[in-house]
């Protein structure tokens, strides 16, 4: 498997609710965790959100996806990297999120994307 | 060069299933080979073969079916997107007790460890949609 192995980053970017994008995401990087890759799990833009603290979800009859996060580390994925720009624009900081991140610039993200053997974008 | 093709995007809804439709058939024709497409998220629709586009216009369901029968592509439609969404195979319409099944001949229902099967295998994975 070790020969085999490759780096995968998702990169999601969309809000928790609304669309299925979020979850789809997770799902995926569940999966490749599974399968012992290397993963990059990169929130960009609304896609922050996911990670925000105090979401009550059950209001608009939708699933806490917010919890599913604190099992990331189960998976072994730790490399879990949350747009600056996007936490500024929308008033947030590390501190407002349900588990411990990377705050990364632009170039750190792209740095990660061209270390990347395959980028899933949802 | 070998491709995985990963469509997440529905036929009805956007011009992402079209490109990945067409991405497919000129890769073939340029002589690549195709790992294996996978349909994700509202991509499943696709393979609802129940699906009746207007007869005046392009029947993508149909036509991606026959692309991936004539070259014998592996296509895989993500069980739990597709089960979500009513695109269900024999198997599944029996456990569930649903009224028919309607999973296209092509595509085959499984997981998302086939994505990263594929992933791993394949020299470049094009993702269209999201």
């Amino acid at each position: 498997m070790s020969d085999d192995r490759k780096t995968l980053t998702f990169i999601t970017r969309r809000a928790p609710y609304g669309l299925g994008n979020a979850k789809a995401s997770l799902d995926m990087v569940l999966s490749a965790a599974v399968f012992d890759q290397q993963v990059h799990y990169i929130f960009m833009g609304e896609g922050v959100l996911q990670l925000r603290r105090g979401q009550q979800p059950a209001a608009i009859d939708a699933k806490d996806l917010s919890a599913a996060f604190s099992a990331l580390p189960l998976y072994d994925v730790d490399s879990i990297h949350v747009e600056a720009e996007a936490l500024q624009a929308r008033g947030m900081s590390a501190a407002d999120l349900v588990i411990p991140v990377k705050v990364a610039s632009a170039a750190d993200i792209a740095a990660l994307i061209n270390v990347s053997d395959a980028v899933f974008n949802l | 060069m070998k491709f995985t093709i990963v469509v997440q995007a529905a036929p009805a809804a956007s011009q992402a299933a079209w490109s990945a439709y067409q991405f497919t058939r000129s890769a073939l024709a340029a002589g690549h080979g195709i790992y294996r497409v996978f349909f994700y998220g509202d991509g499943v629709y696709n393979t609802n073969s129940l699906s009746v586009p207007p007869q005046d216009e392009f029947d993508l369901v149909k036509a991606w079916n026959t692309l991936l029968d004539e070259h014998g592509i592996d296509a895989i439609s993500c069980v739990s997107s597709a089960l979500k969404r009513g695109v269900l195979d024999a198997g599944e319409a029996e456990r569930y007790e649903r009224s028919c099944a309607n999973l296209s001949t092509a595509a085959t229902l499984s997981g998302l460890g086939q994505l990263v099967d594929a992933t791993l295998a394949s020299d470049r994975v094009i993702t269209f949609g999201a």
